[in-house]
C-alpha cells in the first residue's frame, strides 16, 4: 500500500551522546534510516541497544548530538522549540509501552485530547475520537476509565489517540511490551490493519511478534543499525502450508 | 499417529470420507487446505484391510467413495483409546543447527553469527506468516489455538538464536 515511493521520515547520520571523555556514550551512533509513505519498519534490538532513543529522536521528544531529520521533506531536528511541539501536536502520533494514558479521563476523552490541544472544535473532536474508538473495537468502553480497562484496551485506546490528528507517521515503543498473548495478538491486528490502510509506522521492539508484522525489520546494535531483512514485497506472501508442513501426515 | 487421527474422527459416531475431511478442514484451518484429500481415503482402506475400520455402503450411488460410511470396529476402538492413553510429544531437534555453528566456526568455512541471522531471518518470515494466519481465524477458534502454538515455539526458538548470537559473539571477540 505504498504510494509510489515518497520518502515520509529520513535520518542521516544521526547521533546522540551522553556525558563526555571516558563517560561518553554514544546512544545512538550515526543512523541512516528512510521510511517510505506508507511502509512499516520496525528496529529490533535487546534493551540498551538505543532503539528507544532514537524513536524519540525520531518524533522530536529529544534533541540529537549530530545529524539530520527530515519529516515529509521538512528538515525538523533544527527546528525551534514551538515548530517541534506543533510537530510532536499533528504530524507525529506515539504509542508507549506502558500507554501513558490521563488516569482521571475517560477513554473518549483521552482520544479527543490531542484534537482538543491542537485547536479543533470540541465537536469535532468528539466526533473523530468515537469514530477511532470505534475502530479499535472500544466503542462500547467510551466512557471507561483506563483503571476499568484491561491493559490490552488501553493500548486500543492509546492507538486511536496516537491516530486523531491524523500523524503523518506513528512511532511505537515496545506496543506490547505489557501484554500478555492474546492483548498482543489485538494490538497487531490493529497495526496490521493500519499497514493496509496505509499508516506509515516505526516500532521499535525486542518482540519478534510485532517485529515480524514489519514490511522491513531493522537490527540495532550498541547504537548502530548492524541488518537488514525485508518480509514483504519480494516474496510475497507465502502458503501457510509451505510454511508449517501440513502438521498431519495421513500416509502413515 | 497418523492412522489414528482418522481412527479418532470415527470414535463418536460412523461418518462419510467426506465428512472426516471437514471435520480435518475445520480443525486446522488453512493448514487443512494443504491436505491432498485423497490421503483420508487411502488411510481409510488401510485401516479397513487392517480390520479396525468397517465400511458400509449407503443407499445410492455404489461407485462413488463419498457414499460409504465408515465405523470403527473394536480394535479400532482399543486403538483410539491407546492413543488417547499415550503420552508423547514432538522432541526439539537442535541438535543439527547447534553442530552447524560448531563446524563453521572451527573449519573457519563460514561464520557462525551470519548463520544465525539467516536462521533468525527464515524464523521471522514463518512467524509472521503465523500470525497473519492467527490473525485471520476468529478468536478463541480452534485454528487460532494451534496458531497460537506454532506462534509460541517460533518464539522459543527465536529466543534460542539470540543465545546463540551473544555466545558466538563473545567467542569470536575472544572474550568466551
Amino acid at each position: 500500500m505504498r504510494s509510489g515511493d515518497t520518502v515520509m521520515l529520513a535520518a542521516r547520520g544521526l547521533r546522540k551522546e551522553y556525558g563526555r571523555d571516558d563517560g561518553l556514550v554514544r546512544a545512538v551512533d550515526g543512523v541512516d534510516l528512510e521510511v517510505l509513505q506508507g511502509e512499516t519498519v520496525a528496529v529490533m534490538g535487546p534493551s540498551g541497544c538505543g532503539k528507544s532513543t532514537l524513536l524519540h529522536l525520531l518524533g522530536g521528544l529529544d534533541r540529537a548530538t549530530g545529524g539530520e531529520i527530515w519529516l515529509a521533506g521538512k528538515r525538523i531536528d533544527r527546528m525551534r522549540e514551538r515548530g517541534m511541539a506543533a510537530i510532536r501536536r499533528a504530524g507525529v502520533g506515539f504509542v508507549f509501552q506502558a500507554f501513558h494514558l490521563m488516569d482521571e479521563l475517560t477513554a473518549i476523552e483521552n482520544v479527543e485530547l490531542p484534537a482538543l490541544l491542537a485547536g479543533r472544535p470540541p465537536r469535532a473532536a468528539r466526533r473523530r475520537a468515537a469514530e477511532l474508538l470505534d475502530r479499535v473495537g472500544l466503542a462500547d468502553r467510551a466512557r471507561h476509565l483506563p483503571s476499568q480497562l484491561s491493559g490490552g484496551q488501553r493500548q486500543r485506546v492509546a492507538i486511536a489517540r496516537a491516530l486523531t490528528n491524523e500523524p503523518l507517521i506513528v512511532l511505537a515503543d515496545e506496543p506490547t511490551g505489557n501484554l500478555d498473548s492474546e492483548a498482543t495478538l489485538d494490538v497487531l491486528r490493529l497495526f496490521e490493519q493500519l499497514n493496509g490502510a496505509g499508516q506509515t509506522l516505526v516500532i521499535v521492539t525486542h518482540d519478534p511478534r510485532i517485529a515480524a508484522t514489519a514490511d522491513r525489520l531493522i537490527g540495532m546494535r550498541d547504537g548502530a543499525f548492524i541488518d537488514e531483512t525485508r518480509l514483504t514485497g519480494v516474496t510475497g506472501k507465502r502458503d501457510t502450508a509451505s510454511s508449517f508442513g501440513t502438521l498431519v501426515n495421513l500416509d502413515g | 499417529m497418523q492412522q489414528e487421527v482418522v481412527l479418532a474422527l470415527l470414535a463418536k459416531e460412523p461418518a462419510h470420507g467426506y465428512q472426516l475431511r471437514a471435520r480435518l478442514r475445520q480443525a486446522l484451518g488453512p493448514l487443512g487446505d494443504a491436505m491432498n484429500d485423497g490421503q483420508v481415503y487411502v488411510t481409510l482402506a488401510r485401516l479397513e484391510r487392517s480390520g479396525q475400520v468397517t465400511c458400509e455402503r449407503a443407499a445410492g450411488d455404489p461407485d462413488r467413495p463419498d457414499r460409504k460410511v465408515y465405523g470403527l470396529t473394536a480394535a479400532g476402538h482399543r486403538r483410539v483409546a491407546d492413543w488417547l492413553a499415550e503420552v508423547s510429544w514432538p522432541k526439539p531437534d537442535l541438535a543439527e543447527f547447534h553442530l552447524k555453528l560448531l563446524a563453521a566456526a572451527a573449519a573457519r568455512l563460514a561464520d557462525p553469527i551470519a548463520i544465525v541471522d539467516a536462521q533468525r531471518r527464515e524464523l521471522l518470515r514463518r512467524l509472521r506468516d503465523a500470525e497473519r494466519a492467527a490473525m485471520a481465524e476468529p478468536e478463541g477458534s480452534e485454528p487460532a489455538l494451534l496458531f497460537d502454538g506454532i506462534v509460541l515455539r517460533l518464539q522459543a526458538d527465536l529466543r534460542w538464536l539470540e543465545a546463540c548470537e551473544r555466545v558466538w559473539t563473545r567467542r569470536r571477540s575472544g572474550r568466551g
